[in-house]
């Protein structure tokens, strides 16, 4: 069994709970995925397409985000795609200990440890072209199949 | 998935601020707002009810640490009613837990007054 879904989004924050609404139902009707991992993977995807959404914002060129879906036999791996000006995940600022009153200042830059928490995998691509950040949730499969399918889905804004 | 704030004042000292719906990047900004509001009116001692919250991203985690780091500048506070464990969880994965106040019930958040 190998399905994909393909969802390309506007760089716009209201679509993120249509990402959410769309993987978890896709994580919930097809595998067998505890509840509360599939609120782990739906948070992860969200923090990964807030991110997105404000890289290509930042980078100005209106550019959609494209969020993929996997699922194999043991897994499934969603994809988040963004083409802003790219990152180094292992520089990013460490927040001051939860004990320190500074850490008051700093509302923001917790997306990345929260993907890295909730998902069982996660690997970030980063380039000058772009940022893909691949999450992958472990599961056992509810039955299977030999069927390949793909479905590819675009959302767009009508001005 | 339209955020829904509801502001219960009958609660003297502490005022009650329901939050329902999903708080993301969309919508936190709404919350943000409904908190410096109530502060800029003079509110001090909030008491934020997430309990009709169905998800809560690190964008809503840092409006409530920016709306708990604008109450301790005005020695105010702002107490939590959480007892959903998927929202608690975020809470615990980023530490917060230690930095809010987190009661069982609105009841419970407004004793002692």
């Amino acid at each position: 069994m190998d399905r994909s879904l393909e969802l390309t989004v506007p760089s716009r924050p209201e679509y993120i709970g249509v990402v959410r609404l769309v993987v978890s139902s896709l994580a919930t009707a097809r595998r067998a995925i505890a509840d509360e991992r599939i609120d782990d993977l739906k948070l992860a995807v969200s923090e990964a397409c807030t991110n997105a959404i404000e890289a290509n914002n930042a980078a100005g060129a209106g550019a959609p985000v494209v969020v993929t879906c996997w699922e194999a036999p043991e897994r499934i791996e969603v994809r988040v795609s963004d083409s802003g000006g790219g990152f180094d995940p292992e520089v990013l600022p460490a927040h001051p200990p939860v004990t320190d009153p500074e850490r008051l200042n700093f509302e923001r830059g917790l997306g990345i440890p929260l993907i890295r928490s909730l998902v069982d995998d996660v690997r970030f691509e980063s380039s000058s072209n772009g940022t893909s950040v691949c999450m992958t949730l472990f599961g056992a499969p509810e039955g299977s199949d030999e069927t390949s399918e793909i479905v590819r889905v675009v959302i767009s804004e009508q001005d | 998935m339209e955020l829904g704030l509801q502001v219960d004042e009958s609660r003297s000292p502490y005022t009650v601020l329901s939050v329902k719906g999903e708080v993301d990047v969309y919508s936190a900004p709404r919350l943000r707002e409904k908190l410096v509001e109530l502060v800029s009116e003079g509110h001090r001692q909030i008491v934020a009810d997430l309990e009709g919250v169905d998800f809560l991203d690190s964008t809503g985690l840092g409006v409530l640490v920016g709306g708990l780091k604008r109450l301790r500048s005005h020695d105010g506070d702002l107490t939590l009613v959480c007892t959903q464990p998927r929202i608690l969880k975020v809470f615990e994965i980023t530490g917060l837990t230690s930095v809010f106040k987190i009661s069982t019930s609105v009841d419970e958040a407004t004793r002692g007054s």
